[in-house]
């Protein structure tokens, strides 16, 4: 299944990020951001797909800093 | 037990400011933004929360303008050491605490140009002697919101305003009245505020910030400390982004823990409720006290000009004379001396005996203030 995920500057951005995503009915999780896609040791924000564009919106919206966003699958 | 040394710290803390530490040591416990796994991602929504909690109640539109430090001291220190550069002039007011005078004194021979404007006795602070001292290399003017001393609040949204006409950073040191006393960093003019976590915000000790005005470009505040922030981890140099910027090393997770919670009580009992309390009960003890015989009270008698803290002395006895006779016959704990703040002391002319100082929080009652009031008169009485 391909998916998205997004990754902040810090743990900070990833937080309110996720709480400014579920609180406009988004369905995302908190994971530990791949090790092929950065050295950070944080965490980034896992969508579906179809959410990317609303979601990044939203962030924008909000400005929250985005670092990068990916596609990936399982 | 009478517990009279609420600006130094408050004490009893809400109940709940406990349980939220104590759930942080036995189902949390992880390092905040150092992980992707479930314990780091749970202290980390904990640092989010109270940062979110603080923002709300100082009127800050962005939570990651709050950076959290171990106390006003820390704040303060990197508020002003981070900002002031060799050839900038600072204002400041006789009324400030040594958390601020301290480290203007270190900068004055570093290059920084200081000017101490002077307060009445009452400590009160004329707006119009600031607007006077202003040059073209004021960079800031640096006030306490209200003294540690006498209570005395300080003319902060005449002072912001002054401040933001003219162009220049307005920092306020609000150790005595964030969580006490409205503060709105908008409508006050507040470009950088620093706050304590464990006077009136009811958390526990080691806990503080610095809140950040928009007006503050980041990268004109030098960081107090560099080091290791979780985030940009394949760079050596230090992270530019607020607010990891300002925060090196492993924080205070089980403080701000119990400092969320004690922010919490804050904002739902309501700053304005807290305010009206303790401007009741600092009303009744300063009436019964001017009773007395043989006391001088320091600082504005109005409650309305004050917070509830108050500084008086018995005549021919020492302030801690009169602080050990306190405690001993009535269990009162309060706090004689200079209160580390000698400049106030000067101003209100009581350097360098000092003074017995009574602080209330909103767990005094009024049946408390009667049995200090009994005792201070008894003890007044076999003295004169």
């Amino acid at each position: 299944m391909p998916y998205v995920v997004i990754l902040f500057p810090s743990t900070h951005y990833a937080i309110r990020a996720e709480k400014m995503a579920k609180g406009s009915g988004f369905t995302v999780k908190l994971i530990p951001v791949p090790r092929h896609l950065s050295s950070d040791c944080g965490v980034c924000l896992r969508c579906s797909s179809d959410q990317k564009e609303p979601l990044e919106c939203l962030l924008q919206q909000e400005g929250i800093k985005i670092e990068g966003i990916h596609f990936l699958s399982d | 037990m009478i517990y009279f040394d609420n600006a130094a710290t408050s004490w009893p803390k809400p109940p709940e400011v406990k349980e939220a530490m104590v759930r942080f040591m036995d189902e949390v416990g992880a390092n905040p933004g150092r992980s992707g796994h479930r314990l780091s991602i749970e202290a980390a929504r904990i640092l989010y929360e109270a940062r979110e909690a603080l923002s709300k109640l100082f009127n800050v539109k962005d939570p990651s303008r709050i950076v959290f430090t171990l106390n006003a001291t820390e704040s303060i220190n990197l508020a002003l050491k981070g900002l002031l550069r060799t050839g900038d002039h600072v204002l400041t007011s006789s009324m400030e605490h040594n958390s601020v005078m301290r480290p203007l004194r270190e900068l004055e021979k570093r290059g920084v140009t200081l000017h101490i404007v002077p307060c009445s006795p009452q400590g009160e602070l004329d707006p119009e002697e600031v607007k006077r001292e202003i040059r073209s290399q004021t960079k800031m003017i640096v006030l306490n919101h209200a003294s540690n001393v006498t209570g005395t609040l300080l003319p902060v949204p005449e002072i912001g305003k002054i401040a933001r006409d003219h162009g220049i950073l307005f920092f306020v040191d609000a150790a005595q009245t964030a969580g006490a006393y409205p503060i709105d960093m908008e409508s006050d003019g507040i470009d950088l505020l620093a706050f304590t976590g464990h006077k009136s915000l009811y958390g526990p000790q080691g806990t503080g910030g610095l809140a950040i005005g928009e007006k503050v470009k980041i990268q004109d505040l030098t960081p107090l400390k560099q080091g290791g922030t979780g985030s940009r981890s394949e760079f050596e140099e230090q992270p530019d982004f607020l607010p990891d910027r300002y925060e090196s090393g492993t924080p205070n997770a089980v403080g701000i823990a119990g400092l969320l919670a004690g922010v919490s009580f804050v904002m739902k009992k309501g700053v304005a409720f807290v305010r009206q309390y303790e401007t009741q009960l600092i009303g009744k003890l300063t009436e019964g006290l001017q009773e007395v015989p043989g006391i001088l009270l320091y600082g504005p008698q109005n409650p309305a000009e004050k917070m509830a803290t108050l500084s008086f002395n018995l005549k021919n006895l020492a302030p801690s004379e009169v602080a050990s006779r306190l405690e001993d016959e009535s269990g009162i704990l309060c706090r004689p001396g200079l209160h580390c703040a000698p400049s106030v002391h000067k101003t209100i002319g009581t350097f360098p005996e000092g003074t017995v100082r009574f602080s209330l929080g909103c767990f005094n009652t009024l049946e408390e203030i009667h049995k200090v009031l009994e005792t201070i008169d008894r003890i007044a009485r076999r003295k004169n």
